[in-house]
């Protein structure tokens, strides 16, 4: 699989997210919990250690394989696509979609007991309130000459939404393409 | 035989379709049917309404009806890369007004969210609006109807309001089936919309109609929504379904493409139907969109857009939480009070809001419940009545008799509104004093108010004279004429002395006739019933 240092981490942690389950290797075993609490081994880790200097980044990588059974569905990655608009094309695509999404579910690991969800930075400003005057519009023309193909002073669209074309009719149709 | 259909409220009829079953048999599966109660509809309305401002949600481009297509788009509006939302206040005081008016909790805090799909008339793909914690949560719309075979039984009913939030609106399609194309107007793109969701608490459609009227006047009043279902201003879809009571609730279906308040009641009702034909048919109910076509009354299957739909919610990264303050005072310092929102502020500038007009005017004028209600509905009505009343000194329970029967008889059959109408609030009160004081009989005065109506340049005086209607009430003239009609009525006469009051009202009829309505009924009995004992 994509993680190459698991046979390393003798002591690792074990970042548990429901859509991944993990290879248990042998080393590991005994350390390993089943279910959701590594957050609890991971600060008796901390409190082990020691150290002055107490990083949250893990000493050593974390990384764990992650068995082909234990995959999201095809056809969740199919619908993704289709919501999207995003076309993965291949295994390739679809491996690189799933070490995005591993490398983002180390998030899960950080406690956040208690801390409100933040959206934005900006969250201790006074979103400005505009006054209800008319400032812009009346730039058809610029707006229009953006597209290829108008009528009349109308944008041009197809008849409706096209659905993506089935995998098996979309990997015709990319060929030739570069993926 | 196939399955049984039966109808419970005919037994009879289905025991003789269904004569080939062992009576026995037949008995008990009806007496066990018999004991379930019927089946109910449910519904819950979904409503947008187009704010009432001069400029978009999040944008500076003009808000307009009728414009030149794109001609009222912004670079925000039309989705180019490197534009951001600036919020409109105006809309955020609409949302709160509104949200006040409906005894909602104004929520302190705010978010806004990104609502995602792809549909060609929402170039940036998504949609913001408010799901995590919209503006107002938990209101109540009260609304009444009118039961009864004169309809003047009022029965007052409420729902609740799940939430209100603000939303942009999407542009507008113009399908062009010929060329296979779909022609994408951006004026509307980006205008405010309030959502109103409500509680499944309706049961049919006579009470979404009156809920949505009820919303329409309260919108009216506050000026925060022209709520004109015609043109777009109020938007209603509704979510039916149908269950037996206490049972869970059973598979809805969402209607769409209503138009009007009375198609809105044609749809609903035509659903509840359908769907309790598919499940007594042992069907099932399919969870879909139905548009409603008001040519036939039906609803119909829309285009099954890709399955269920995943919205795929997220923050809107762009705007910080929106806060709304208490009161002056507790707006944190720094900042400028005529910049943000003050809830009080607002609660001030509310308007009377039809209920309370509604009763302001059956306390203060001592007219019946369903009359209010007509005066509330009519635009301009209340003025006109109020202003019959203060130059008249007739009673208002006479003057609302001829407001409504008369000038809105005559309004609503030529389509006019009431500032079209040809008679003059002082004409009508003139005319209504002449009843008053006895010149003119009340049925004489239906006639001149026709005539009034078609000639509106001459007064109701040279109406009168010109065509003789005074009344008369010379007492020796109506002797004169009664002792005629007496007499050429022997053969009455002698039913009445029998003992058949009725007859009476016949030689009064002549009496009416003879002098073309112009004599008092009440003399004109009493001076019969003295001649013919």
């Amino acid at each position: 699989m994509f993680c190459k240092c698991a046979a390393r981490a003798s002591r690792a942690l074990r970042p548990t997210h429901p859509r991944c389950g993990v290879l248990t290797l042998p080393a590991l075993s005994d350390t390993v919990s089943a279910s959701g609490t590594s957050w609890s081994h991971w600060t008796y880790k901390r409190e082990s250690s020691n150290s002055a200097w107490s990083s949250k980044v893990p000493q050593i990588p974390t990384w764990e394989p992650v068995a082909e059974n234990q995959l999201p569905p095809p056809d969740l990655v199919d619908k993704l696509e289709r919501l999207a608009l995003v076309d993965f094309g291949s295994k390739e695509g679809v491996d690189c979609l799933e070490k995005a999404i591993r490398f983002a579910d180390q998030l899960h690991v950080i406690n956040t007991d208690g801390v409100e969800p933040m959206d934005s930075v900006l969250e201790d400003r006074e979103l400005y309130l505009r006054d209800d005057t008319i400032t812009e519009g009346e730039c058809a023309e610029e707006l229009l000459r953006l597209a290829k193909h108008t009528v009349e002073e109308y944008f041009v669209a197809p008849p409706g939404n096209i659905p993506l074309p089935k995998r098996e009719e979309r990997s015709a149709m990319l060929k030739h393409s570069e993926f | 035989l196939g399955p049984v259909m039966l109808d419970f409220s005919v037994p009879i009829r289905r025991w003789v379709m269904c004569r080939q079953f062992q009576c026995h048999q037949l008995f008990i599966s009806w007496a066990l049917l018999s004991s379930l109660p019927q089946m109910v509809g449910v519904v819950g309305l979904e409503i947008h309404a187009q704010i009432q401002s001069t400029s978009k949600l999040f944008s500076g481009s003009h808000v307009r009806f009728l414009a030149p297509p794109n001609s009222l788009v912004s670079h925000f509006d039309a989705s180019l890369p490197g534009t951001l939302p600036v919020l409109n206040r105006r809309c955020v005081e609409a949302a709160v007004l509104t949200g006040l008016a409906l005894n909602c909790t104004i929520n302190r805090k705010s978010l806004f969210d990104r609502k995602h799909y792809f549909y060609a008339d929402m170039p940036a793909g998504y949609q913001i609006t408010q799901q995590r914690v919209p503006i107002a949560v938990n209101g109540m719309l009260v609304y009444s109807y009118f039961e009864g075979r004169r309809r003047n039984q009022v029965v007052t009913k409420s729902v609740k309001i799940k939430q209100i939030q603000l939303e942009q609106d999407s542009g507008k399609s113009l399908h062009d089936d010929e060329r296979s194309q779909t022609l994408i107007d951006l004026n509307r793109a980006g205008v405010g919309l309030m959502e109103l969701v409500m509680e499944p608490e309706m049961c049919c459609g006579e009470e979404a109609a009156a809920a949505v009227r009820e919303l329409q006047l309260i919108l009216q009043a506050l000026g925060t929504c022209q709520a004109n279902m015609a043109e777009g201003q109020l938007r209603v879809d509704a979510n039916v379904s149908v269950h037996r009571p206490g049972e869970p609730l059973g598979v809805r279906t969402e209607v769409k493409n209503i138009n009007s308040v009375r198609h809105l009641a044609k749809a609903i009702d035509y659903e509840i139907q359908r769907q309790m034909e598919v499940l007594q048919s042992a069907g099932k109910v399919l969870n879909e969109t139905r548009a409603f076509d008001s040519k036939s009354g039906n609803t119909i299957p829309m285009r099954d857009k890709e399955g269920l739909q995943d919205y795929r919610f997220m923050p809107e990264p762009n705007l910080p939480p929106l806060f709304v303050y208490e009161s002056e005072a507790s707006v944190p310092a720094g900042v400028d009070p005529a910049q943000v929102v003050v809830i009080d502020r607002l609660s001030g500038q509310l308007p009377e809001l039809p209920s309370v007009k509604r009763t302001r005017l059956v306390e203060t004028y001592g007219i019946l419940q369903e009359h209010s209600f007509t005066l509330v509905n009519e635009d301009g009505l209340i003025d006109y009545f109020e202003n019959v009343v203060q130059t008249t000194k007739a009673e208002p329970r006479k003057v609302i008799g001829w407001v409504i029967k008369e000038l809105m008889g005559n309004l609503n059959s030529q389509n006019l509104n009431v500032s079209q109408s040809p008679i003059s609030p002082c004409a009508l009160a003139e005319l209504i004093s002449l009843v008053e004081s006895g010149h003119i009989s009340s049925s004489t005065a239906k006639q001149v108010f026709q005539e009034m109506w078609k000639a509106p340049e001459k007064t109701v005086g040279q109406i009168v004279k010109e065509q003789d209607l005074w009344m008369i009430n010379d007492k020796e003239e109506l002797q004169k004429i009664c002792k005629r009609i007496v007499d050429s009525h022997p053969e009455e006469v002698q039913i009445i002395r029998g003992g058949n009051k009725k007859v009476l009202n016949k030689l009064m009829g002549e009496v009416q006739r003879e002098t073309k309505g112009r004599t008092d009924p009440v003399q004109i009995r009493a001076i019969l019933e003295k001649m013919v004992s």
